[in-house]
């Protein structure tokens, strides 16, 4: 019932600030806080309390939730909660809270309508993360991409209409093609076993012959690479990015990437992992590109939330390498990093948005020397840019040593190359404080607004996640633990979904093999 | 005492953190009293655990502090190991630390970033110790990095010119290329042993790698990699020279106590692991010695006084990484204590002789200091001696001298780095001497602004007795053969293995050191002092190789060439993303049928007929076509 509320509270809690703002926009903007902040806290709870679930040995799902929906055609509402969705929605609603305190001044018109549309791709994104039936997971699918929309069309700068598009066409076309591998998924399954449903745990048991596996899992595929984005299918983010409002932004890089890890962890692999096994050098390989070329296209960017942009095409690249790496440590790595990444550069793009709040430009060539006069920023924005270079003592350290680590295993070449990309974020992070912080002051200082440091507001942003990524970076232990069991049982599974296959084809050759002697 | 081994990195680490969190809002007297304070009291207890070790060199100290991570079968904990290697390590980085921390009180005492200073200094000091302290890889991996850090914000420290970000960001990234290779190293490791505590892989290596096999050699290697990165050997020296951007006191704290240490510490702690692989080691040797060749040879061509110690940095290192090849363990140990003594002695002194001539770098624009600081000079003529090897009177003879001798002796030494060690000494005694006359001797040429204070001069005359009499800790067979130093060490280290029947020969070598040292301290006499015309003459007869030595034999240009250039061209003309022209081409294609189609939609009555005429006879010839 729980899960059931989660999305449930942003869903009425967005159409109550819709309503309340067209009164009072201050009231429609508490409603809103107050709306993520619950869901903060009730996600936060259900972690607390996790101890009994890492203990317990049979069932490997926290939580469950089961209600017929369509009965007709096998689908329901069916929502199902395992410590890697629970670290999901926790990241969710907490980069949710800072969406909306950074969008706090920001947006100026129609805000009542904007925190419908962010509550709703936060329900969006939640119920991604929940659902365990496919027509649903579908439809959340969907559910997330158009207020997304309407967030980068409406309050997005110069070039949102453009933007905007492009965003949506993306994700819509690769959508559809997971669509089509969902129904092929349910016909087959269908057929089969003469139950059509769009249940998750059901379909896991469906078997098919190596050739449609490897179709399907085209499919789910393609929406998934998109998503996260893996080159050559990255062209929307750094549009979309650059363009959307600065909550936006942070919900993109921060959560909407996520779902395209997330699914590849929870459906590609599992559900083919004998086709995934099939496709790791060539998934990898694309993890690598993405590494290196998002590293060297971020070093020339002189739009700051361009440049973080690809800054997240080449993090985004550890992903992919690790999920294909098959084991432990690199998918440990990985799910770390979906956290990670969230936050450190949830993080850069915030500080974009308040820096165009202050000097309206993104342009970082125009920008230089605000070290002396906004100390404070230039300090958060060190360590955001450390974290995002990898250096130890911070999350994404963690994330990018076990990734590395996982995948060294796995394929050798590719990690050392992987590893270069290390040197390649180096040079972009240095570059954002080269060209913002340090140097010369370019822009007029006796402007107030030029060199106001942090307010309160923007601390209470900052400081919170500061502490997080700290937290993520000497301490993970209590994520990972709570990552443990979902990790090693999808691990699992695919190994003998494998092995019995293998098996059986094994049989059928010495089948074959008797009818020859 | 043991229990309070953590707060030696933890002391640091506090002041850092107190000095950032309050800064804007400390005076200037609080933060340095928090910054030299902290790091002080880490010394005091280094002292303490230190006498401990003299009396009872075997000691180990462990000491767990939390769990870091543990997945599928890699475990990391914030631990630290005491021994009588890091002990030597945690000694000198306090110690040293504090006494520069100290002279930046005053040093620093006008600087709008006061507070930030010492908070970038603690982190360092911090960073460094957790280094030489943590159990496993990945925690000093953590140190290492955050060395690496902590040298790019000193570097950067005045970020307002453009050139000391520039050097700040050259100082991160090369050291990072060398972190890399480290740290796939640390894979490897892994993969071999399962585990990535120091002390576990070293005591499973001999069975796990055989002599001389592919991984160990590899892992060797690849440790070696980044060794050379933060110690600025070749070929990732560049940065260092460079890192001279930063104030004094941190040219002090990178090139003595902290910094280009760690490449000498990570390679002693893991000697089983190059002793399994003798290539690598041998590459140890040769890299050293090529090393301190080719930087003393840029130190002798050098105007700006504190690069000329930065070169010698590099050629000091150099004679470390020799005597590692060779393994002589404990001489790089003991010259690494020594060189931190004199090194932080002269960065300090030059610092100081610098602000007193209003930031004059120049040492041809400098000139009779003998008798206007005196202090300043009799503490820098030490450190000059020291570091020139003169023999008998300083310590630096007696460390250098034995690895002199091991480059010879020992039985992984060779005539080629005997002579390498030979002639890099006569260089630079060259190089020092000249730096000496050039800077204290001869006519005033700048204006000798206000004298220092006490701050500053108690720690140049702390390392100048340091730098004086800390040889005397170790005396070779010949002149009273007294092996502190080394019997401690053997508490880590093996004694080297001498080659049989060498021993005869040591006089000859020592003899032959002295000889050149002199020697050299004559030929600068000779051309910095007694016929200073002649000096001009050299110089364009030799323009060429001038040239090429002050540049640093040319190494930034290559790497400029094949691969700063090409990077940055490379990411400039993709700046929009050559992938994106394909969904753009896409899109034009898209409209451009749009457009075609839309304009047959014209609304005029003929077009529409003739269109369903084409149409139909089209079909229809398709359809007889295909009958």
């Amino acid at each position: 019932m729980v899960l059931l509320l989660f999305i449930i509270i942003l869903m009425a809690g967005g159409v109550v600030a819709w309503i309340a703002s067209r009164f009072n926009e201050t009231v429609g903007k508490i409603i809103a806080l107050l709306t993520v902040s619950a869901d903060l806290a009730l996600s936060i709870m259900v972690w607390l309390n996790r101890q009994a679930y890492l203990d317990s040995s049979q069932d490997q799902w926290m939580m469950r939730f089961n209600a017929e929906w369509i009965p007709t055609f096998g689908i329901s509402v069916s929502f199902a909660l395992d410590g890697l969705s629970l670290l999901m929605i926790m990241l969710t609603f907490f980069l949710g809270v800072l969406a909306v305190l950074t969008s706090w001044k920001e947006i100026e018109y129609r805000t009542g309508f904007y925190y419908f549309n962010l509550l709703w791709v936060l329900a969006g994104i939640t119920g991604v993360f929940l659902t365990m039936d496919l027509f649903l997971f579908y439809f959340f699918w969907e559910v997330m991409l158009i207020p997304m929309y309407f967030l980068i069309g409406v309050w997005g700068h110069e070039n949102k209409t453009y933007a905007a598009y492009k965003f949506f066409i993306f994700t819509q076309a690769s959508g559809l093609l997971m669509l089509l591998a969902i129904l092929s998924l349910y016909f087959i399954h269908g057929s089969a076993n003469g139950t059509y449903t769009f249940n998750y745990f059901e379909l896991l048991n469906t078997t098919y012959s190596p050739e449609v596996g490897r179709l399907l899992m085209l499919g789910f595929l393609a929406a998934f690479v998109v998503k996260l984005p893996v080159v050559p299918f990255h062209t929307w983010l750094p549009d979309a990015h650059s363009q959307a409002p600065t909550a936006g932004s942070l919900i993109l890089a921060g959560l909407l990437l996520k779902t395209g890890a997330y699914g590849l962890l929870r459906f590609v692999v599992p559900f083919f992992p004998e086709a995934s096994l099939e496709l790791a050098p060539v998934a990898m390989l694309f993890g690598v590109i993405g590494i290196l070329y998002g590293a060297i296209l971020a070093f020339s960017q002189t739009d700051f939330k361009r440049l973080v942009a690809y800054t997240s095409v080449s993090h985004m690249g550890f992903v992919i390498l690790g999920v294909f790496a098959f084991n432990e440590l690199a998918w440990q790595g990985v799910v770390m990093q979906m956290i990670t990444h969230g936050i450190s550069t949830g993080a850069l793009f915030i500080l974009a948005g308040s820096l165009y709040e202050r000097i309206h430009t993104r342009d970082i060539t125009s920008m230089g020397g605000f070290w002396a006069r906004m100390p404070f920023m230039a300090v958060i924005a060190l360590i955001f840019s450390m974290a995002s270079l990898g250096l130890p003592g911070l999350g994404n350290f963690v994330a990018e040593f076990l990734t590395l680590l996982g995948s060294w295993s796995a394929n050798r070449t590719l990690t050392i190359f992987a590893a270069i990309g290390l040197v390649g974020a180096t040079a972009y992070s240095l570059r954002i404080m080269q060209k913002i912080y340090y140097g010369e002051a370019r822009m007029d200082p006796h402007r107030s607004s030029h060199s106001q440091d942090l307010g309160t507001r923007e601390k209470l942003i900052f400081i919170p996640m500061v502490l997080l990524i700290v937290w993520l970076g000497v301490y993970p232990q209590v994520f990972i633990d709570t990552a443990k069991r979902p990790v090693n049982d999808g691990l699992k599974l695919s190994e003998q979904k494998i092995r019995k296959s293998f098996e059986a084809r094994e049989a059928v050759l010495n089948q074959k093999g008797g009818a020859h002697e | 005492m043991e229990k309070y081994l953590w707060l030696v990195p933890a002391l640091p680490f506090a002041g850092a953190l107190i000095l950032i969190l309050g800064s804007g809002k400390l005076t200037k007297g609080i933060s340095g009293f928090i910054g030299a304070g902290s790091v002080g009291l880490s010394a005091a207890i280094s002292l303490v655990l230190g006498l401990q070790f003299l009396r009872e060199p075997a000691t180990v100290i462990q000491q767990q502090l939390w769990s870091w991570f543990s997945v599928g079968g890699l475990s990391t904990n914030f631990a630290l190991h005491l021994d009588a290697l890091s002990m030597v390590f945690i000694f000198v980085i306090t110690f040293v630390g504090f006494l520069i921390h100290l002279y930046s009180i005053e040093f620093m005492h006008d600087d709008d970033g006061f507070t930030r200073f010492f908070a970038y200094l603690n982190l360092f000091v911090c960073s460094m110790l957790i280094l030489v302290l943590a159990d496993n890889l990945v925690l000093m991996y953590l140190g290492w990095e955050g060395v690496g850090l902590c040298s790019y914000l000193l570097i950067g420290f005045w970020y307002k010119e453009e050139k000391n970000g520039y050097a700040a960001r050259k100082a991160f990234i090369i050291t990072r290329v060398g972190d890399t290779a480290m740290a796939i190293g640390l894979f490897m490791l892994f993969q071999t042993f399962g585990t990535l505590t120091i002390q576990e892989i070293l005591n499973l290596a001999p069975q796990r790698l055989p002599m001389g096999s592919e991984t160990g050699t590899i892992i060797a290697f690849l440790l070696l990699g980044g060794a050379v990165g933060k110690s600025a050997q070749l070929p990732l020296q560049t940065w260092l020279p460079d890192a001279m951007a930063g104030p004094s006191p941190v040219s002090a704290l990178i090139h003595a106590a902290t910094m280009v240490t760690a490449g000498v510490y990570l390679i002693t702690r893991t000697f089983p692991l190059f002793e399994l692989a003798p290539l690598a080691q041998n590459w140890v040797g040769i890299i050293g010695a090529v090393t301190l060749l080719i930087a003393g040879f840029s130190a002798l061509t050098q105007f700006d006084l504190k690069r000329v110690l930065a070169y010698s940095t590099i050629s000091q290192i150099g004679y470390m990484f020799l005597a590692l090849g060779v393994g002589a363990y404990s001489s790089a140990i003991f010259h690494f204590m020594i060189h931190a003594f004199f090194k932080a002695l002269l960065f300090l002194g030059a610092g100081a002789v610098i602000m007193v001539l209003h930031h004059e770098h120049d040492m041809f624009k400098m000139g009779g200091l003998k008798d206007k600081l005196p202090v300043i000079f009799w503490t820098f003529l030490i450190g000059a001696g020291s570091l020139a090897a003169l023999p008998f009177i300083t310590a630096g003879f007696y460390s250098k001298d034995q690895i002199l001798w091991m480059a010879l002796a020992s039985e992984k030494g060779n005539i080629w780095f005997f002579l390498a060690a030979l002639i890099g000494a006569f260089v630079t005694a060259i190089y020092t001497f000249r730096m000496v006359f050039l800077t204290f001797y001869g006519e005033e040429k700048t204006h000798v602004g206000h004298p220092v204070g006490a701050l500053i001069t108690i720690p140049l005359v702390i390392l100048g007795i340091l730098s004086f009499a800390a040889g005397f800790i170790e005396l070779p067979h010949t002149l009273g053969h007294f092996t502190l130093f080394s019997d401690y060490m053997t508490a880590v280290v093996p004694a080297t293995e001498l080659s049989p029947g060498i021993e005869s020969t040591e006089w000859l070598i020592q003899l032959s050191a002295a000889v050149l040292c002199l020697a050299g301290v004559g030929i600068a006499y000779f051309f910095y002092m007694k016929r200073t015309d002649l000096r001009a003459e050299l110089k364009s007869s030799m323009i060429v190789t001038n040239r090429f030595w002050y540049s640093g034999w040319g190494f930034d240009q290559v790497y400029d060439f094949v691969f700063v250039k090409p990077y940055v061209y490379l990411s400039s003309i993709n700046k929009n993303d050559i992938i994106d022209a394909f969904y753009k081409g896409i899109v034009s294609v898209s409209n451009f049928f749009h457009d075609a189609f839309a304009r047959t939609q014209n609304g005029v009555m003929r077009w529409y007929i003739m269109g369903i005429v084409v149409g139909a006879i089209f079909v229809l010839s398709i359809g007889l076509l295909f009958q």
